[in-house]
């Protein structure tokens, strides 16, 4: 490594760096305006042109508040739980390309941080770390609600993990490979001459398994139970004012733009898009970084998006989505794929045909699974209730208007009943 | 410097001694304060603290895969359960030493020492003896009398990813399998410990009638309670009645 490669290297990083914290800045800006249009409301505009200088004033007046430790804290947690949730949220980005590559002399340059051979597993191992902030918060905080919050978040993260983990992992087999220059690269090229050939399309299901838990594990709405307002307060920062409370902010929103950019790389061809014969060189790099935040760019408005529409899920309700529906069908899916590839990988002709052939009826099962597993929670759910009533009606104290004219109408006959007021 | 440092630094390249010496000193002082802290959640915190230090000797010896493997299952998802039953069981302080077996010091740190000395053994056999030591390159190697590991060079040339997949589903697919069934074994045991249930009868696949002692024939006795039942569902219907008189 000698000086050009080292400067490279170092503008790259810098380079990279900045891109994220202006991106996580302005979708901080970004989200308050389009909520506040969702909701009918004007949203910060007094700072700034349109008020894109809000996020600059809101970071300035945090660090410069006062910093309040309550008593009866674990001073040593309490002080690293922010550091952690932020650093995790910034390492993640590391092993995300984030534009094309371009030659200086004889040797080749990528915008890209860091490619190591385990690739995207550094963003699984990355997001199962980010949950020790939010753990320690709640616990370090000696407080109930931010107890209550951390616990949540811990079987939430867990939970979700696997389906993340199933959803990246059906895309390594697909592609064969961990890496993520691999992984775009893969994406270049077209289906049929016309359509992208990103990995979203033969991977559908991959992809809303992969989403669905990135917002969990992001912990954004409609899933962001570990900090529900109207249970919790605030959940795990309760406690937390000033540069710390700024810290879990800024890992929060830095979590939505790496989640955004994780599925754009994965899904959607990461960087890749027509350079109109730029190739190699460094405006040909450039435009792929173009490519990349606008694509990237309407994840994150997928984000707010959802934010803006859904409410909060119950949290039973979430864990059975995680536990029962994502879990399962991802496990059905990994297989699916499987198949496929080792399929392609055997027989050499009519694989294409093939491979079509075992999704659309991996799909179709899946779809049946699906619906079975829907239409029987359907009927289980009355069933069960009247199962427990007629169980329980005996023992029940029978003060009720109905067992008393059940009770009547079976003994009595016709005799009438009225019901008490 | 001893001999032996300088000939280890020599072997594996300066960066790569000096990190091992720092993360080493890391990984030592986090395990032995992991069983000293008297706080649970801290010891719970130097464990992955631990965890992390060895991930990083992994990355430095080129095993990525098992890195980020050690970083996703332990410090990622073990040590977070740990945290996880600590605090809804809110264990703090002194709480976590009541309930001590006799002679449990004793025996554990004689098996502590009996596992030291099993594992040291296990590292260091390949490098004991003459001509044994790993780090010859392969081709330097006499072919018929050569050290029994390939080096680095030959484990990671297909990738390090690839290398412990092939091996983990060729050669030792078979305790791979046996840990899988036993990790299955333990979930489900712990599932099926954990779930309460009022009636033990329940938990058996039996049929009713095959647990005598803990349940009686399973219609009659619905059948009877709905029989004592029902007069006072009657009796309570009449009371209603009267009271709206």
């Amino acid at each position: 490594m000698d000086l050009q490669d080292f400067g490279i290297t170092v503008a790259i990083v810098v380079g990279g760096f900045a891109l994220w914290i202006l991106a996580t800045a302005l979708f901080i800006w970004g989200e308050r305006r389009m909520v506040a249009k969702m909701q009918t409301r004007i949203g910060p505009n007094r700072i700034g042109p349109l008020g894109i200088l809000q996020t600059v004033a809101d970071g300035a007046k945090l660090f410069f508040k006062e910093d309040i430790l309550p008593k009866g804290v674990d001073k040593v947690t309490y002080f690293v739980a922010p550091i952690a949730s932020a650093t995790v949220a910034m390492l993640t980005f590391a092993v995300i390309p984030f534009g094309g590559s371009f030659t200086v002399g004889d040797r080749e340059y990528t915008l890209q941080i860091w490619d190591p051979e385990i690739g995207l597993l550094w963003v699984l191992a990355m997001s199962s770390i980010g949950v020790y902030g939010i753990v320690l918060a709640g616990w370090s905080s000696g407080s109930k609600y931010p107890l209550l919050g951390g616990v949540r978040s811990t079987a939430q993260m867990i939970s979700y993990e696997l389906a993340m983990g199933l959803g990246l992992v059906s895309v390594f087999i697909w592609v064969g490979s961990l890496q993520a220059s691999e992984i775009v690269a893969a994406q270049s090229g077209t289906f049929f001459g016309s359509i992208p050939a990103w990995n979203v399309f033969p991977q559908l299901f991959a992809f809303i398994l992969f989403f669905g838990a990135a917002i969990a594990e992001a912990q954004r709405p409609p899933f962001d139970l570990p900090e529900a307002e109207g249970e919790l307060v605030a959940g795990f920062i309760t406690e937390y004012s000033g540069a710390k409370f700024a810290m879990f902010f800024l890992g929060e929103f830095m979590q939505v733009v790496t989640m955004s950019a994780v599925t754009v790389t994965l899904f959607f061809g990461g960087p890749s898009g027509p350079l109109f014969g730029l190739e190699g060189t460094l405006a040909g790099a450039l435009l792929g970084t173009f490519y990349f935040a606008v694509k990237t760019f309407v994840f994150m408005f997928v984000f707010v998006w959802l934010r803006g529409t859904l409410p909060r899920l119950r949290y039973d309700r979430l864990m059975d989505l995680g536990w029962k529906v994502f879990l399962p069908l991802g496990l059905l899916w990994v297989m699916a794929t499987a198949a496929v590839v080792l399929i392609q990988d055997t027989l050499e002709q009519a694989q294409v045909l093939t491979g079509a052939g075992i999704i659309l009826a991996a799909l179709v099962l899946i779809l049946i699974v699906g619906a079975f597993i829907d239409r029987s929670r359907g009927e289980a759910e009355p069933a069960e209730d009247e199962g427990e009533e007629a169980e329980d009606e005996p023992l029940a104290l029978p003060s009720s208007a109905e067992t008393a004219r059940e009770g009547a109408s079976r003994h009595g006959g016709a005799r009438q009943v009225r019901v008490p007021k | 410097m001893t001999p032996l440092l300088a000939q280890t630094e020599a072997a594996s390249g300066s960066a790569e001694f000096w990190v091992f010496i720092v993360i080493g000193a890391v990984a030592l002082g986090s395990a032995l304060s992991m069983v000293l802290l008297r706080n649970a959640v801290h010891a719970a915190l130097m464990l992955v603290v631990n965890f992390f230090a060895i991930a990083v000797l992994y990355a430095t010896l080129d095993a990525q895969f098992l890195a980020v493997a050690q970083i996703i299952v332990y410090a990622g998802a073990i040590v977070v359960l740990f945290l996880f039953v600590l605090m809804l069981l809110g264990v703090a302080g002194d709480q976590a030493f009541t309930g001590r077996i006799a002679g449990q010091k004793t025996t554990a740190v004689l098996l502590g020492l009996a596992l030291f000395g099993v594992l040291a053994a296990g590292v260091a056999a390949p490098f004991l003896g003459e001509g044994t030591a790993c780090n010859v390159p392969v081709e330097q190697r006499v072919d018929a009398e050569g050290p029994l590991c390939e080096g680095l060079a030959v484990a990671n040339a297909d990738g390090n990813v690839r290398g412990v997949g092939f091996l983990i589903f060729t050669d030792y697919v078979w305790p791979f399998e046996v840990t899988s069934v036993l990790l299955v074994v333990a979930a489900i045991g712990a599932i099926v410990l954990g779930k309460r249930r009022e009636d033990p009868g329940e938990l058996t696949d039996a049929p009713a009638s095959a647990v005598p002692a803990l349940r009686d024939d399973d219609d009659d006795e619905a059948a009877s309670d709905e029989d004592a039942a029902e007069p006072a569902a009657a009796g309570a219907s009449e009371d209603d009645e009267e009271g709206t008189r």
